[in-house]
């Protein structure tokens, strides 16, 4: 789960990382009443979840209320790299004398929480690792041995910091790093770090992605979840608990297991045909699962036809195959479906189906030779 | 004469398979839920021997069609000799699960439970000393392990499997099986079958299975499903340029939208990260033969057995 900026600066706030001073608005109004509060210049951000907002024209600095409620007016509901802005965040403009990256996440390899600074900050670190690796400086840590602000200190003189705000930072990257533990986040990200003449640093943008599968410990974030921006298909999948995500094709795809469905979809891209979804059942599945899918399959009208691809091992292809069975009966279905349903039970699946107006497939290459078939055959 | 014929006059003699055996004594946590028990009646099914108890907390002292069930892993390794843990408690219970097994004398636990939070996950592995003094975790995430005609400890349908002389890994659950079952159909066996999971921290990388297979006298060709997310594929094409038995690889996802999560956890491609072209490109260097599709895999594993000197 992605948070907005706004989001994410309170959440560092109540860590005790400083932040601008500043609030989200959701009209021009507010905007012109946040700014007032403000002195001297202000900065008018886009709250959407994608980078490269800037570039975009979904950030500006502002010197008055009047000109923040301009910005505001212009940025509300503009279109950036498809999402509609709905709020900006108003906010104190800092004025830096350096910029640095902060940041903490998973290393997958290391299977350890990687922590890393660079003084290369405000811009994107996957081209700073790319181009000037060694202005990037990382240590890796586990929840159990933590981050110490020794070590934060450490790391940010050997990233190049200016020693003046050393002791600043050592506290904040230790605190980032608890945030990070304490969430079950997967990103917590500082960036730019600003330092200020005075010394001062301030996270000038923030930035967090939680862990979805630990959000039953965080019941305070399921009011911060926001389908906002996502398909209006994810959307509905993710109310009914269903794994999807909408591609731009016309062939529906349901099958079990991430890796199935994803190797069905090259299969119908490789006998040239174009997948409408990605929708994985997942392990155990059970009738109303298959159902619901099928359902929500049906609810994209791109779709002309519809490949269902099951492999049992935990799923049981009984279970699938009566699950399709009561989808068919309650949806009115006029697509053609193929189907090829093989492992755990498939006889029984295969006899339940026999019955049924559905096309029959052995293999997933005859399967998506065959859906591409009836697809283009259709159009 | 398919090699994979000439292995099975020589089957016998054959030590077979990585990480489990026929010695391997399980336990499953999580036996009177749903999934726990459906499961461990069919690995108890396919070597009776090798599944010796299950755990529920609260549940001591029950039974499951004659497992024994014990509140504790400590009891079941003490009373019925357990070495190796199947998992299939809730994924809020999992860290408790997995560090509880190795605390009790487990050395190798497979995780089949999904959805655990990466956090408990990093946390667990720490713990458990997951790799140190010979313990392993399998997964999280995972459909299990089989060595064919020995044991099977997970979830997989046992029934598509022969025995033979191929390695195969993969981060998939059911994408395995359908390969499995064309590499069956074709007459080529396999010696070990690993899902080391779809999430982004998993115990047991493809280089240990790599590692592994390498060293297993059975084992003379492997398979290798990689998908989009991660570098262990990147990884594996490394290790593999210095192995002496062929791989063929195979990545799934290759037309997977970028910054999208793709049903398993670790299948993303974040930035120019984890990018399907990014792991072909890796076994290209690496000499590794990828298959285009999953037919394409048995095609060249079947080119290779023929090139291939079979084990003695």
């Amino acid at each position: 789960m992605k948070l907005h900026e706004y989001q994410a600066k309170e959440i560092m706030r109540r860590y005790g990382i400083p932040t601008p001073k500043g609030q989200v608005a959701q009209t021009p109004d507010e905007a012109y009443r946040i700014a007032s509060e403000l002195e001297g210049h202000v900065v008018v951000k886009a709250q959407v979840h994608v980078g490269g907002r800037g570039k975009a024209g979904g950030i500006s600095v502002v010197k008055s209320p009047e000109e923040a409620k301009e910005a505001a007016s212009r940025i509300l509901g503009m279109n950036i790299k498809g999402l509609t802005v709905r709020k900006v965040l108003v906010e104190q403009a800092v004025e830096a004398e350096d910029e640095y990256y902060l940041g903490v996440t998973i290393d997958r390899s290391r299977k350890a929480i990687v922590i890393i600074a660079s003084s290369e900050g405000g811009v994107d670190i996957e081209e700073v690792a790319a181009k000037t690796p060694e202005k990037i400086s990382k240590v890796r840590s586990t929840p159990k041995e933590g981050f110490m602000p020794w070590q934060a200190r450490a790391l940010a003189l050997s990233a190049g910091f200016d020693r003046r705000c050393i002791p600043q930072v050592g506290a904040y990257f230790s605190y980032l790093f608890r945030l990070f533990v304490e969430n079950d986040a997967e990103l917590a990200e500082i960036n730019p770090l600003m330092l200020t003449e005075d010394g001062r640093v301030i996270a000038a943008d923030a930035k967090i992605t939680l862990d979805d599968n630990a959000l039953f410990r965080h019941p305070e974030y399921a009011e911060l979840w926001e389908a906002e921006g996502d398909d209006p298909l994810e959307q509905e999948a993710r109310r009914r608990g269903l794994t999807y995500v909408k591609l731009n094709g016309d062939i529906g795809v349901i099958g079990n297991g991430a890796g199935l469905v994803m190797a069905t979809i090259d299969a119908i891209k490789a006998e040239g045909g174009e997948a409408a979804n990605f929708l994985d059942i997942g392990g155990g599945a059970r009738a109303e699962v298959v159902q619901n899918a099928l359902e929500l399959i049906l609810m994209d009208k791109d779709v002309k036809a519809i490949l269902i691809n099951v492999f049992g091992g935990i799923t049981r292809c009984d279970e699938v195959a009566q699950g399709l069975i009561k989808a068919i009966e309650s949806v009115d279905l006029d697509l053609p479906v193929v189907v090829r349903l093989v492992g755990t039970r498939e006889k029984e699946g295969r006899a339940l189906l026999s019955g049924t107006s559905v096309v029959a497939a052995d293999t997933m290459v005859d399967a998506a030779k065959r859906i591409v078939a009836i697809a283009r055959g259709g159009m | 004469m398919l090699p994979s014929v000439l292995w099975q006059l020589q089957g016998e003699e054959c030590d077979v398979g990585i990480f489990v055996d026929k010695n391997t004594r399980i336990v499953v946590q999580g036996i009177t839920g749903r999934e726990g028990r459906f499961h461990a009646l069919r690995m108890r099914d396919y070597n009776p021997e090798t599944v010796v108890a299950g755990v529920t907390p609260g549940r001591g002292g029950q039974d499951v069609e004659g497992i024994p069930v014990f509140d504790t892993v400590s009891e079941a390794v003490k009373q019925c000799g357990a070495n190796t843990s199947c998992i299939f408690v809730p994924s809020r219970a999992a860290r408790d699960a997995v560090v509880e097994a190795f605390a009790s004398g487990i050395e190798l636990v497979v995780c089949i439970t999904e959805g655990i939070p990466t956090l408990d996950v990093i946390d667990m592995l720490d713990k458990a000393k997951n790799g140190g003094q010979g313990l392993r975790v399998i997964g999280p995430n995972c459909p299990g392990i089989i060595t064919v005609g020995e044991v099977s400890c997970g979830i997989m349908p046992t029934q598509i499997f022969r025995p033979g002389p191929v390695g195969v890994i993969s981060r998939s659950g059911t994408l395995t099986y359908e390969v499995v079952s064309l590499l069956s159909a074709r007459g080529i066996g396999q010696s070990t079958c690993i899902g080391i999971g779809g999430d982004p921290v998993i115990g047991t990388s493809f280089v240990h299975c790599l590692e592994a297979f390498e060293e297993d006298d059975a084992t003379s060709a492997v398979v290798l499903i990689g998908e989009i997310g991660g570098r262990d594929e990147e990884e594996a094409a490394s290790f593999i340029s210095n192995m002496t038995k062929p791989v063929v690889a195979f990545v799934s996802g290759r037309t997977a939208p970028p910054g999208k999560r793709m049903g398993h956890a670790g299948a993303i491609v974040s930035g120019s990260m984890g990018t399907a072209e990014s792991k072909v490109k890796a076994f290209g260097e690496a000499g590794v033969p990828v298959a285009d599709t999953v037919n394409e895999i048995v095609d060249l594993v079947a080119g290779l057995l023929t090139d291939v000197k079979m084990p003695m």
